[in-house]
């Protein structure tokens, strides 16, 4: 191990390049955000640490039922006061405000992100904040052509809207959340992941420096029974929630029968399935993007690799090669491509699942890597020769683990990829079009990436089938997430008479 | 001398099969007025589960099939549903006590749905989906597609034709396949009605028919790990909450209770569809 990192560090190694972390301005201590203004919690108040130095950031305010209820009554009031008064224009143009000051303050979300999330300086900078920025600028153009969101005309806003978001994209599952429920027309309380409440908390200064209307937008932080509270308060009408399939489960039966709207991005266990036939550096590097962008941490990651029998050897070979290049470290430094694991909590998970991986006599490679002394990591691994039956293969592990299994004919490679409870992502590798087309024609999942992988656009509907949840974001069906329709689509004539 | 009539053993219909309930019991089915008009299967929980097997086995062929041809198949039902049109009007008239007019209004109005909804199938996916644009050199386009397995509970109270339709072909004509749970107290028309579907071009298991008690039955579908979708259109006087509880822990759809029989609407057929999206790369020429 330290041999290989010692004779690539001849012509591998960087200097340290840290992003500087002066360009924040970070309080000591944050308060819940209701009402336009930062308030007390009642709660027990709780530190936000970096994964990488276990360092203290700051306290957070935890909110408790009673702080849950002042935010939701804040936003009903926000929504029959002001937001639901408002023109579609003007909804508009204060998202369009928020793109801009998110733009504007690009760089200091993405320091932050990357203090409190761990995740490399390089994804939270060219990934996630310019993401931010573009969710909030396509629905801002949305706000004023409802009439055109293929509902029919004057859909109408749901009214208050819960959302409860994880912590493995917390800016940008932050926008996903609040751009299209506000250009809808909806008001909304938001809580951040437990671990990772940063960037929200910034991100609500910026409301302020929009100008947005109090309560339209009220940011509570705290852990699962905050968002607890907050999911089943009586005077909610939508629930939106990204998280794991286990919770959701939980809210889609806390909900049931209470009339209130529900959007839920789950868990994944997606297959990307790399063909004889495919563009192999390509793949190669779609393999690395699929499981290690984030860590891992991306509920759409394609954990199982489902590699053609005849190139197993070699993709498998480029694979470790490819992975030994790749620099863990410093989430700060520019040139960090594997960051910290968000908390120690995920941290065991993985090594619990990667140990039971092991107990069922998988073969386990992992990255030679030097591992930091303080803070979570968890260096790049391969299991080889997984059978689908394998808890590595069934399981979300939600770290950098990536289990490889063969296949021979693409109808061999479908039944394999559909053989899951989940349906959020695919991958699909080969330059034959009318192979990739079939193939995607009978994936059981949301969202196919072909000669790629984890693209994201606020224009293209993401969201995925059976456990994976159900409703999508991004695009003209996210906006639908939040509207009604007005009784729109009804035949006029014929049937219905 | 009168004629003495040949009456009709009503069964279940599975898998384009018409077996008794595998438990072997009947109920009574009466007349408004309270008279004996048949002995209905009372399908069990092995029926529930042998429609789910029969519903997912024709899925793969049907959500195979063109837009085009499943709208044709459809529109075939309409057909020979206009050719039995006076003995559906009848069992509505003797099981529902509807006057001539309004049961042949049913009748009519059940055709004209499944004429309404045949036309749908090869459309859909252009109103349902579109293309995106996104900013990178990506083709990335957004299509419906059925979400698989749907059980449904159709509406009770009255419209034992027209309920059932209404639940029915928003589902099929998508690529779903269906186990739906008839009017419990009028199931006439629901079985003779499967008669119409076995006589046309819907492949078996593609509809599923089941008579007997929804309180019964549904939370075994509801429960079924195979069933993908849960319509709970007639359920309103059941513990329909308990149901989508139940319905939670495999995550699936569920449709809320309706009063009456559901107008047809394109709603109904998106919400029994999940959109995928396909990303595929274009090269830098």
């Amino acid at each position: 191990m330290t041999e290989v990192s010692t004779s690539s560090a001849r012509f591998l190694d960087y200097a340290p390049a840290p992003e500087s972390t002066s360009i924040l301005h970070l309080k000591k201590s944050y308060g819940l955000f209701i009402d336009g203004a930062f308030v007390k919690g009642h709660g027990t108040p709780f530190q936000t640490i970096s994964p990488a130095t276990e360092n203290t950031i700051a306290e957070i305010a935890n909110a408790n039922a009673k702080d849950v209820d002042t935010a939701v009554v804040a936003a009903r009031r926000a929504y029959d006061k002001t937001w639901s008064k408002l023109s579609g224009a003007d909804r508009g143009k204060y998202l369009f405000r928020i793109a801009r000051l998110v733009q504007e303050r690009a760089r200091e979300l993405a320091v932050a992100e990357t203090l409190d999330n761990g995740k490399p300086i390089k994804e939270s900078r060219d990934v996630d904040v310019p993401l931010v920025a573009a969710w909030f600028f396509y629905y801002a153009g949305w706000a004023d052509k409802l009439d055109y969101a293929g509902l029919g005309p004057r859909p109408h806003a749901l009214g208050v809207a819960a959302q409860v978001i994880p912590w493995n994209f917390p800016l940008l599952m932050l926008a996903w959340k609040i751009a299209p429920a506000l250009a809808a027309g909806n008001t909304v309380v938001i809580k951040p992941a437990e671990t990772t409440p940063l960037s929200a908390l910034i991100f609500a200064e910026i409301l302020q420096q929009a100008e947005l209307p109090g309560g339209v937008v009220n940011i509570i932080t705290g852990a699962g029974d905050t968002g607890q509270a907050l999911v089943n308060h009586p005077d909610v009408n939508k629930v939106a929630f990204t998280g794991s399939t286990g919770v959701g489960r939980a809210i889609a039966k806390s909900v049931a029968g209470t009339g209130k709207r529900v959007t839920l991005e789950l868990g994944g266990k997606a297959a990307n399935i790399v063909f004889d036939d495919a563009p192999i550096d390509q793949a190669i590097e779609g393999i690395v993007n699929g499981i290690f962008f984030n860590q891992g941490h991306v509920c759409c990651a394609g954990s199982r690799l489902l590699v053609q029998e005849s190139i197993h050897e070699d993709v498998v070979d480029r694979l470790k090669s490819r992975l030994s290049t790749l620099r863990l470290g410093d989430p700060l430094d520019k040139n960090t491509d594997i960051g910290a694991i968000n908390s120690r909590e995920q941290l065991d998970r993985i090594r619990e699942l990667s140990d039971i991986g092991e107990k069922e006599g998988v073969e386990r490679w992992t990255a030679p890597c030097v591992i930091p002394d303080k803070g979570f990591w968890f260096a790049p691994t391969i299991f080889d020769k997984v059978s689908p039956s394998s808890t590595i293969a069934r399981e979300e592990i939600f770290g950098p683990v990536l289990s490889v299994l063969t296949f021979r004919t693409p109808a061999e490679a479908i039944a394999k990829a559909n053989n899951t409870p989940y349906g959020l992502s695919a991958g699909i590798w080969s330059d034959k079009g009318s192979k990739i087309l079939a193939v995607a024609d009978q994936l059981r999942a949301g969202v196919i990436w072909a000669n790629t992988f984890n693209r994201f656009d606020p224009a293209s509907p993401f969201g995925g089938y059976k456990e994976s949840g159900y409703g999508r974001e991004g695009g003209r069906h996210g906006l639908a997430a939040y509207l009604e329709s007005a009784g729109w689509n009804a035949p006029v004539s014929g049937a219905n008479k | 001398m009168t004629r003495l009539a040949v009456p009709k053993t009503y069964k279940l219909y599975i898998g384009g099969k018409f077996p008794r309930s595998e438990s072997g019991r009947t109920y009574e089915v009466l007349s408004k007025k309270g008279a004996f008009l048949a002995n209905a299967a009372l399908a069990s929980r092995k029926d529930a589960r042998d429609a789910v097997v029969a519903a997912r086995s024709a899925l793969g062929g049907w959500s195979g099939a063109t837009g085009y041809n499943r709208g044709q198949v459809l529109y075939r039902i309409a057909e020979l549903l206009e050719g039995r049109r006076d003995q559906f009007v009848d069992e509505l008239m003797s099981s529902e006590g509807l006057s001539k007019a309004a049961a042949t209004k049913q009748v009519d109005t059940s055709i004209d749905a499944w004429v309404w909804y045949a036309g749908w199938a090869d459309k859909y996916v252009q109103v349902a989906g579109n293309g995106n644009a996104v900013s990178g050199p990506y083709f990335n386009l957004s299509t419906p597609e059925p979400t698989g397995v749907v059980a449904a509970i159709a509406p009770q109270e009255g419209n034992s034709l027209l309920g059932l339709v209404a639940v029915v072909a928003p589902a099929v004509l998508t690529g779903n396949t269906v186990v739906v749970v008839a009017s419990e107290a009028a199931p006439l028309a629901a079985i003779s009605l499967s008669e119409v579907l076995a006589t046309s071009d819907v492949p078996g298991g593609v509809i599923n028919i089941l008579t007997g008690s929804p309180q019964e039955i549904a939370p075994w579908l509801a429960g079924h790990a195979d069933v993908n979708a849960l319509d709970l259109a007639g359920a309103e006087a059941i513990d329909w909450v308990d149901l989508q509880v139940m319905a939670a822990d495999t995550l699936k759809r569920v449709l809320p209770p309706v009063t009456g029989a559901p107008a047809p609407s394109l709603e109904r057929i998106v919400a029994l569809t999940e959109t995928k999206t396909v990303w595929h790369t274009k090269s830098l020429i």
